[in-house]
């Protein structure tokens, strides 16, 4: 009777005792892990205010009427450029980069599926300044084309193309397989099935990924040093031997000038950036989530 | 057409694949042309580089990757040949600082992202309330889109002077002891400053990663734990996160994959050393992405293009850092999301 008692308390204790150190140690966990989240969330919060601030406090209407002349001026050019970029930036990689993800649903289960799987991963891990230099080797040296839109659309268009096609893919292999084998029912080939069938119904996903695509060509700046250059003019149509400014490099290379009106222009193309890139990831997310809801 | 093909299907429930007969197949033919364009990319990168860096191979020689010195030569004088290589007199090309700046940067970012990103994954996936769970993954997936050049320009702006001010005084006061913590130059430009950046940009990868695998995690095993009795915070921590550790470990990979390669960002920020290694917490560094970007002004003047061709050799060592560093963090997180499947 006495020992059963005793052996109550002892027990009682022992369970106690650990359940507070235990308890603290997960209060402290539970902390921690709440500071480490404000720890991301109070500079992204920083930098969005700093762009947002100063950025507003840069905008003017000459900043889309004039070009940039010296360390003051506007943006006409560099705006012109950046929309020149991504649009060639889409050209070339957005068609590649949806026939490679067709293929890889659609026929890609064998080895060369996989291969093409798997370096569609590496490249895009391969550092943006490394295809950059590339380009700057073949293209604007080799081939002459000096620093020129075509180089530089070509240089995004293999950092968005890994993208496009794993995006693709991703879109692609959601659709029910009823669907192909109804087209093939009916006699579909191949090319009919995924131009008349498939594509309609994965156009969607695939306009978000080209947008997604086309936010990481106004994002993009160190490969295009290499190979777009800088130019104070409004770009005049040139394909090649033609450099043409874009706005990344307005934010990196005046805000290391000693002077207030460059500082004011690479604020006012970071706040254009940033709203551009911000838009369209927030816009593309509201779109997926809207869908699959 | 489409919508006259679904009305079909109900009717013929298990229509057999149709049966090919061997025959030209056009359209899968410039599928698969496409499709090889990832691999040309990939190859031809590799191969032109170094086609090009030859002579600067062949110039530098091993030593390339444990020489100090980065000294474009006299490019006033005519050049001389050496190792059959026309170079200016007194030219040294090595990237040993380049790569001592790029790996030092790298592991402190991973020292402070990793331990950041495992708290976040947890919040996310387990401590926050449901309605602030999205809001709160946005935040995380937004800190992944923002622009390197625009981290860039914060950090110059914000980050910098705080490191100058606060941070780096506040370790030399506590940890002032070691050599490494003494705050050496007042800038703020450095190897912290670099380090706290990459920080800020690998940790969304790290984090969205291991919450991915946290959310697959099944409900049973978790209910299996709090069974045994333990409070939410041992469950996540003794249950959950042991079950993602090959999900963390390729994050982390994944997370060096993109600090190697970082460049517009460190540029901004490292303040920009040659010919010397770090020493100090604070002092400047250059990483390889960088020292290529910052570089190539100078390097044109050379009319030899060794030292052009000395940068592209250090593109070369990037790509294959990177892309082994890649390759093993996918095939890491795939065979990690293959046991959970």
């Amino acid at each position: 009777m006495a020992s059963a008692s005793t052996i109550e308390i002892a027990a009682s204790t022992i369970r106690r005792r650990p359940v507070a150190g235990r308890r603290f140690r997960s209060v402290l966990g539970w902390v921690f892990c709440g500071v480490a989240f404000g720890l991301v969330a109070v500079p992204l919060l920083d930098i969005i205010l700093l762009i947002l601030v100063r950025g507003f406090s840069a905008l003017s209407p000459q900043l889309f009427t004039q070009v940039t002349e010296g360390v003051g001026g506007g943006l006409l050019n560099a705006i012109t450029g950046t929309i020149v970029l991504s649009i060639g930036a889409l050209i070339f990689g957005v068609p590649i980069g949806i026939g490679t993800g067709i293929y890889l649903s659609e026929f890609g289960n064998g080895r060369f599926g996989f291969v093409v799987r798997f370096l569609a991963d590496v490249l895009t891990g391969v550092p943006s300044i490394v295809l950059g230099y590339f380009s700057y080797v073949t293209m604007v040296i080799w081939l002459g084309w000096q620093f020129s839109v075509l180089a530089a659309s070509i240089t995004l268009a293999m950092m968005i193309l890994p993208y496009m096609a794993k995006m693709t893919e991703l879109v692609l292999r959601q659709i029910p397989v009823s669907m192909r084998e109804a087209a093939y029912a009916l006699g579909a080939d191949d090319r009919m099935m995924v131009v008349r069938v498939l594509l309609p119904v994965a156009m969607p996903g695939i306009t978000t990924a080209t947008l997604l695509s086309l936010a990481i060509s106004v994002g993009e700046t160190a490969p295009l040093i290499y190979t777009a250059g800088w130019s104070n003019y409004v770009w005049n149509g040139r394909l090649t031997h033609q450099p043409i400014g874009y706005l990344t490099y307005v934010i990196w290379s005046f805000i290391n000038q000693p002077f207030a009106s460059a500082h004011a222009l690479a604020f006012a193309a970071a706040l254009l950036v940033m709203v551009t890139v911000l838009a369209i990831n927030l816009g593309a997310r509201a779109l997926l989530h809207g869908r699959s809801s | 057409m489409s919508e006259r093909l679904v009305d079909v299907t109900p009717g013929a429930s298990a229509p057999p694949a149709p049966r090919r007969r061997w025959a030209p197949r056009p359209f899968r033919a410039v599928l698969v042309a496409l499709a090889a364009v990832i691999p040309l990319v990939i190859v031809a990168v590799l191969l032109f580089l170094v086609v090009y860096a030859w002579p600067a191979i062949k110039f530098n020689g091993l030593g390339f990757l444990l020489t100090k010195t980065w000294d474009l030569g006299n490019l006033y004088a005519d050049p001389v040949e050496t190792r059959g290589v026309l170079a200016p007199v007194g030219a040294t090309y090595g990237c040993l600082v380049f790569v001592a700046g790029t790996l030092a940067s790298s592991f402190l970012a991973l020292l402070v992202a990793v331990p950041v990103s495992l708290g976040i994954s947890i919040f996310l996936a387990e401590g926050v309330i449901p309605a602030l769970k999205t809001p709160f993954a946005i935040v995380v997936e937004m800190l992944a889109v923002v622009p390197s050049v625009v981290y860039g320009l914060w950090g110059i702006i914000v980050l910098v002077p705080i490191v100058a001010h606060t941070i780096a005084p506040a370790l030399a006061a506590v940890l002032g002891a070691i050599p490494f913590f003494r705050a050496g130059g007042g800038t703020g430009f450095g190897l912290l400053a670099s380090s706290l950046v990459l920080a800020l940009m690998i940790i969304p990868v790290i984090t969205i990663t291991v919450y991915d695998a946290m959310t697959r995690i099944p409900k049973e095993a978790k209910e299996a734990a709090y069974a045994l009795g333990t409070t939410k915070f041992e469950m996540v921590f003794f249950t959950m996160l042991p079950m993602v550790r090959p999900a963390i470990i390729g994050a982390v990979i994944l997370g060096l994959g993109r600090a190697l390669g970082e460049t517009m960002a460190v540029l901004m920020v490292s303040g920009g050393a040659l010919n010397y290694l770090p020493a100090t917490l604070m002092t400047p560094i250059s990483t390889m992405a960088s020292f290529i970007v910052s570089q190539l002004d100078s390097a044109e003047q050379d009319e030899s293009g060794l030292a052009v061709q000395s940068l592209a050799e250090i593109a070369i060592v990037l790509f294959v850092i990177t892309v082994v560093v890649n390759m093993v963090a996918r095939l890491l997180v795939r065979s990690g999301s293959g046991a959970r499947g």
